[in-house]
């Protein structure tokens, strides 16, 4: 079941028959199976669903890491299944900052560096410095990688993200390779950047105690969207069981 | 500078390791290019220096007698610029402690001036003065070789007679680079030497007053040398001349452009291969390495980079390290060129050195290295691109398994988990396992054909002195004598067989091709030096026929049965219209044969030998050569064990040298290949034998999964190299054979068995320095590590 309506708010993404379908004859795997959804520009949402699900296949798809195999994704008023090789590039320069489960920074660069190598092709980005700030790490920019613990790296990772000054932010799994402590910092910085910068963020997770912060939750099973559920008691990071 | 460009510098020095190997394989490959093409322009250069700075006639002209008068009519040809006339003749040196008396040539210096052609370069001591007629000047090589020095005494016999003659000085010629006697085709300082004295002491020793035996002329800008050669002919027949000949057909510098030619048909052929190679395991590791870098790439196009940004940052990243090593090439190949240049100065006994270099080297080893690195980083950047960036940053999707035959099913229930990955492996990505078998063969493949060209340097020397040669001595007359003489050898004592030889200089012509050598006349049945086909049985001589040996079958393109015209220079000069009767087997010079007595006959002096072979017993050597050095028409005696002593010596200062560098870089190459074969297949599986660690496998079961692999590709790898080795002997064997020497190329089974240990050693040093790596290892950090 899918919330749908043309009255709401600026929509983010629309997507229409949504599919994916990876390998070939007996190897098919269908990761999506025709997936309708909205997304309302400027909120946090969660989707939630099992290893498999179909979720990160989304999630791939909707930031233009990914293509897929039928269907239409709309951004705002571009569809991103026409676009070529190139303004899918351009859409991800302009647009989209992503969070990986496992940070994904380059190890030979500083963190400082990391979020630079963004900077340095956004439209209108914000001081690397400032991106740091916003993560709490604005003393540890000169450490490489390999001298940050890991819920360290994953704040670089989304500052690094923030500093383009996204209008959507993709988090795969952000919080999925750090304990509670550190897993409930990284929330938090995600929803004040959320509420800072007014981006849409977008977390893929298979940990349900993440949807009590969320604007809207999104189930997913088998490839298909099973409810989309808007929260009306949003709950802060801090004060979610893990 | 860009966070891109420091990511670049910090992956290069991350991978430090094996960008210094995969650098090294260019930069020896490129050094070899550089080194011999700096090492022949140089020699070139030098050599074309020495003869104009002490000016090297154009045109050599022997005569009998001419009377000085004549020279004003030959400076009178039309064309011809300078004209210089000497005196010129055999000699003996008799040095204490020899058994046997040394051939030299004596030279006489103009009286009052310096020589107009043909000058000298004078290393030690002063000329001869004019009115001192005792005084000599000696060949610094031949004094060298015999310690001698100025203000010693020297016995000389000219012309009969004996003298006591002082060395006052030691020189240098462009005319003596290479010094033969005649008759011989090894160079050997100790064996030949020249003097140069006075003309007045020389025209006394051979009766020569107011007269000259050898014109040298230089011919202007205009000249044509084929019409001054007529010319001059024309002129000295009538009192007796030889033939004049130019400067391509004289000895040494015939030897020495065929040595200069010999280096650079090795230059030409052999550095292109070793750059070949080093350019395709450039390819492979370079194509290996980007595959590597997938995530990354898929990452930073996730950022929003294009394809052409993320592209160039790769590009720099192989650029760095090709380029870096073709840098480093350039430079260490300029270096050993120099280095070189003065091992062959003191070779070719060129008196100074101008060292060039050749722009064209650096051109084509940075191109052929930029070229080879960018191919195989382009070529898998591009399927990287056509990855989106999610499954570019995924790990690559394992392959389909096709499912088990019976056989191999059967086959696999008999091993154990980690020899199944191994297996497994190599047969899932049978590509990348093809490509490092095809470097690894690549390396065993140069290896196998330089091995091989050491052994064919052997063989060269093998047949020309214990197949075609088996004689113990070689004598040589002061002029043909009556084969009766054959019967008065033999009776000396100690000496056991005698074979006689008829030997004549001539030149041999086929349509435009000429060549100016010699025809050996051998008795029909010869025993101690003889003519041999190809199975290495004895060529028998029939009357009325040429056997012309392999290579100077090329130089004139003839087959067995096209008719030769032959010029002889000698005696009555008759010229010989013969057909070809067959090719011969040779690997030094290229000599032709004929009967002996068809020879004779068509010379009109039957019954006649220039020289002879002999057997004799090793006990009574001494006794055989003093009664050869008393006797007055032996001209010269040569050992056998000398002149393959100089071939050896040849083959081991000149072109031939070469094969050691060669050898040394194959070996360098082929660690190369192997090391950053073993370094790139544990990059790649790092996080999978991490993962072996973590639940339980030991250090050395982990190593053997990955070594495994390794052992596995090294041993296909060696019959694939070589089969690839057999065909490049051929190759090199073609670049390292001179119109002096052929080299052939058979690679015989030790060469395939050093080749093979050779590489299996590369492989276990490769293993081992791997192998210390997975047990300092992190297992944990291996694990977080993207890929």
């Amino acid at each position: 079941m899918c919330q749908t309506g043309n009255n709401g708010p600026l929509k983010a993404f629309t997507t229409r028959a949504l599919t994916k379908v990876y390998g070939e004859g007996a190897a098919q795997v269908h990761a999506l199976r025709g997936v309708d959804v909205e997304i309302p520009a400027g909120e946090l949402v969660v989707l939630l669903g099992p290893s498999g699900s179909g979720k990160s296949t989304l999630l791939n798809i909707l930031g233009g890491l990914d293509r897929a195999s039928d269907g239409d994704v709309m951004f705002q008023e571009q569809n991103l299944s026409t676009m070529t090789d190139a303004q899918l590039t351009r859409y991800r320069r302009d647009h989209v900052g992503f969070v990986f489960q496992f940070y994904n920074l380059m190890p030979s660069l500083t963190a400082y560096e990391n979020i630079e190598l963004v900077t340095e092709i956004a439209a209108s980005p914000m001081n690397p410095a400032d991106a740091l700030e916003l993560v709490g790490l604005g003393k540890r920019g000169d450490s490489f990688p390999s001298q940050l613990s890991g819920g360290e790296q994953q704040r670089v990772a989304i500052a690094r993200a923030v500093a383009k000054q996204p209008n959507v932010l993709f988090c795969d799994e952000p919080t999925g390779a750090l304990d509670s402590t550190t897993g409930r910092a990284v929330l938090q910085v995600l929803k004040n950047v959320n509420e800072a910068l007014g981006a849409t963020v977008l977390i893929v997770t298979h940990a349900a105690a993440t949807a009590a912060m969320a604007d809207r939750v999104i189930y997913f099973a088998d490839g298909q969207i099973r409810e989309v559920r808007v929260n009306s008691n949003k709950r802060d990071p801090q004060d979610i069981e893990w | 500078m860009s966070p891109l460009d420091r990511k670049l510098f910090r992956d290069l020095w991350r991978i430090k390791g094996q960008a210094m190997a995969i650098g090294a394989v260019i930069a020896v490959g490129v050094l070899l290019l550089v080194m011999m093409s700096g090492l022949i322009t140089s020699l070139e250069e030098t050599r074309r220096a020495y003869y104009e700075r002490y000016r090297l006639a154009d045109i050599f002209a022997p005569v009998k007698r001419a009377p000085q008068h004549l020279l004003a009519e030959l400076a009178a040809i039309p064309g011809v610029s300078t004209v210089e006339g000497r005196i010129t003749g055999h000699a003996l040196i008799d040095l204490p402690g020899l058994e046997i008396p040394l051939r030299a040539q004596a030279i006489s210096i103009p009286e009052f001036h310096t020589p107009r052609l043909n000058d000298f370069y004078l290393s030690a001591g002063r000329a001869p003065a004019r009115e001192r007629l005792d005084e000599v000047m000696l060949l610094k090589g031949f004094a060298d070789a015999h310690g001698l020095q100025p203000g010693e005494p020297l016995d000389v016999t000219m012309n009969g007679a004996r003298h006591t003659l002082r060395i006052v000085g030691l020189a240098q010629a462009p005319e003596f680079l290479y010094t033969t006697a005649p008759g011989e085709l090894m160079s050997d300082d100790a064996r030949y030497a020249v003097i140069w004295m006075s003309t007045q002491s020389l025209a006394a020793a051979y009766d020569l007053d107011g007269a000259f035996n050898e014109a040298l002329l230089s011919i202007g800008r205009d000249g044509q040398t084929r019409r001054v050669i007529d010319a001059v002919d024309r002129l000295l027949d009538p009192y007796g001349g030889f033939g004049a000949y130019c400067l391509e057909d004289h000895t040494s510098n015939r030897f020495v452009t065929e040595e200069i030619a010999g280096l650079r048909a090795t230059g030409a052929a052999v550095p292109p291969i070793f750059l070949a190679v080093a350019a395709f395991l450039l390819y492979i590791v370079v194509s290996r390495m980007v595959e590597a870098e997938r995530g990354q790439i898929g990452l930073i196009k996730a950022f929003g980079y294009t394809n052409l940004e993320t592209g160039i940052h790769y590009f720099k990243l192989i650029l760095a390290i090709a380029a870096g090593g073709a840098i480093v090439g350039c430079l260490l190949g300029i270096l050993a060129g120099r280095a070189l240049v003065d091992v062959y100065l003191l070779y070719f006994k060129f008196p100074f050195l101008i060292f060039q270099l050749e722009p064209g080297s650096f051109i084509t080893g940075f191109t052929v290295s930029v070229g080879a690195a960018s191919a195989g980083g382009l070529l898998v950047l591009r399927r990287v691109f056509s990855l989106t960036p999610a499954s570019a940053m995924q790990p690559p999707a394992p392959p389909h398994y096709k499912p088990l035959g019976k056989l191999a099913r059967s086959i696999q229930s008999t091993l154990d988990q980690p020899s199944r990955m191994v297996v497994r492996r190599l047969t899932r990505q049978p590509g990348r396992m093809a490509g490092a078998v095809a470097g690894i063969a690549a390396g065993m493949g140069l290896s196998v054909a330089m091995v091989g060209i050491m052994s064919g340097f052997n063989q060269a020397i093998d047949l020309t002195f214990n197949v075609v040669d088996q004689s113990d001595v070689s004598v040589t007359f002061n002029e043909p004598l009556s084969t009766t003489n054959v019967t008065n050898l033999g009776n000396i004592a100690g000496v056991v067989d005698v074979q006689p030889i008829r030997y004549v200089s001539a030149v041999l012509q086929y349509g435009r091709a000429r060549h100016l050598g010699a025809i050996s006349g051998l008795p029909p049945d010869p025993r101690l030096y003889r003519a041999v086909d190809r199975s290495m049985n004895t060529i028998h001589l029939q009357p009325g026929g040429v056997i012309l040996a392999e290579p100077l079958a090329n130089i004139l393109n003839v087959r067995a049965g096209d008719v030769l015209t032959i010029a002889v220079r000698e005696g009555r000069r008759p010229t010989l219209e013969i057909p070809v009767a067959g090719i011969a087997q040779t690997l030094l010079g290229a000599p032709a044969y004929m009967d002996m007595e068809s020879l004779n006959r068509a010379l009109g002096e039957p019954n006649r030998m220039s020289g002879a072979y002999l057997r004799i017993d090793s006990a009574q050597q001494n006794t055989v050569y003093s009664t050869l050095k008393d006797m007055p028409t032996v001209a010269g005696v040569s050992l056998k064990q000398d002149a393959k002593g100089a071939l050896q010596e040849q083959m081991d200062e000149g072109a031939g040298s070469m094969r050691y560098i060669m050898l040394a870089v194959a070996g360098i190459i082929t660690f190369g290949i192997v090391y950053n074969a073993a370094r790139i297949a544990y990059a790649e599986r790092a996080r999978d034998l991490a993962s072996l660690r973590v639940i339980g496998f030991s250090r050395n079961e982990v190593a053997f999964v990955l070594l495994g692999e390794l052992a596995v590709v090294t041993l296909i790898a060696l019959p694939v190299g070589s089969v690839l080795g057999y065909h490049l002997s051929f190759a090199v064997a073609a670049g390292f054979s001179t119109d002096l020497y052929q080299i052939p190329a058979q690679v015989p089974a030790a060469g395939y068995g050093a080749a093979a240990l050779a590489v299996l050693s590369a492989a276990t040093l490769s293993g081992w320095l791997v192998k210390r790596d997975i047990d300092t290892g992190d297992i944990t950090s291996a694990l977080k590590a993207r890929e």
